[in-house]
């Protein structure tokens, strides 16, 4: 941080991140559509925070991302996922069985949608909490990568 | 690409050069000694596979691919090598010729076996005429999804999928108490206040003449 040799990537990576944020959300919704999902935009989104770690210092990403944060959200992305299953379950159908989130006859598929896409969203925690769970669990114990070390 | 054939001709050229490069950046990988090159390399290995599963229209393949095998695991990568040394450690003259012996002998069968193959894209192989042909009749009845990629592994294999989410976050909690949660003293530093409580932040800040 205190030598800024590094200023053009430092400029354009404050411009990129927060497009691979977005680009990471354009995935995640987009998945019924198109190619994607949330696995990918999981890990899209923990590549930007990575590239963050990597321009910006692991300590910065630490105070923006919380490593307490990342390991929660790797738990709490499959309670999500799991959670669905018993909604499913407690709404009468078998787990994970879409169709009976809102008791709708087949042919209707509201609860297909929307099943999908919770599941999604908890495969987009699990996976990002997980990645940045591991960056940081090898990144933390190197506190600065230096010019040198390449 | 109006043309039928010149558009074959086409592909089958986009299909020589991504492999050529996947096998040019192979060898490269096994014969340099660098870590940090080789690191990158594999990088590149799965970005240009990442490509050639466009190619043969693995677009979601090809997609995780190019985020995880490219992006992903690169970085894990690199920080596990900065825990290690630069180089690889050199071996003995002939201790690769037996491995070198079993790639040569695996290869020769792969590529005897692939002459049964079907040819891509075939409409009577079992890929297409089995399950994947039922997936596609019944997807849009069934679940109103356009992408059938995705009614697969979150409708018809949610199963599936809830167990992979569990193995990824089995992966990253093993990893977490492998490393003894690693973090943690940089985490009490930056509670503490800015200073790194390394060693190496002792020594006279140098940066600007070890970059040379």
């Amino acid at each position: 941080m205190n030598s800024d040799h590094h200023i053009i990537l430092r400029a354009v990576s404050k411009m990129l991140i927060p497009l691979i944020i977005l680009y990471a959300f354009y995935v995640q919704f987009h998945g019924d559509f198109g190619p994607g999902g949330g696995f990918q935009a999981g890990i899209i989104i923990a590549v930007g925070i990575i590239l963050y770690a990597l321009i910006f210092g692991v300590p910065a990403a630490m105070r923006a991302v919380p490593p307490v944060f990342t390991r929660s959200l790797a738990a709490v992305g499959v309670i999500i996922y799991a959670g669905v299953g018993f909604w499913a379950l407690f709404s009468g159908g078998n787990f994970l069985e879409y169709q009976a989130l809102f008791h709708e006859p087949p042919g209707e598929h509201h609860g297909q949608h929307i099943g999908i896409m919770v599941i999604e969203i908890g495969v987009l925690c699990g996976v990002a909490g997980a990645m940045l769970t591991i960056f940081y669990a090898f990144a933390g114990r190197v506190a600065e990568i230096r010019d040198k070390d390449w | 690409m109006s043309d039928p054939v010149q558009a074959d001709i086409g592909l089958a050229l986009v299909n020589i050069l991504l492999l050529g490069i996947l096998f040019v950046v192979a060898l490269s990988i096994a014969r340099i000694r660098s870590l940090f090159a080789i690191v990158m390399l594999s990088g590149v290995y799965s970005l240009v596979s990442a490509v050639w599963y466009v190619v043969v229209d693995a677009v979601d393949v090809a997609f995780t691919e190019a985020a995880v095998g490219a992006g992903m695991s690169t970085v894990v990568l690199l920080g596990a090598m900065l825990l290690t040394s630069r180089t690889v450690k050199p071996d003995k003259k002939f201790a690769r010729l037996g491995p070198a012996l079993v790639v040569i002998a695996t290869g020769i069968m792969l590529i005897y076996a692939s002459v049964d193959l079907p040819a891509l894209g075939d409409p009577t192989s079992p890929v297409n005429t089995g399950v994947g042909l039922t997936y596609l009749q019944v997807n849009w009845a069934d679940t109103g999804i356009p992408n059938v990629v995705t009614s697969v592994l979150g409708s018809y294999r949610g199963y599936d999928t809830l167990g992979e989410t569990s193995v990824v976050f089995i992966a990253g909690l093993a990893v977490a108490l492998l490393l003894g949660f690693g973090e943690r003293s940089l985490a009490d530093s930056i509670r503490k206040g800015d200073r790194l409580p390394t060693p190496r932040e002792s020594e006279p800040a140098k940066d600007e003449d070890d970059a040379s």
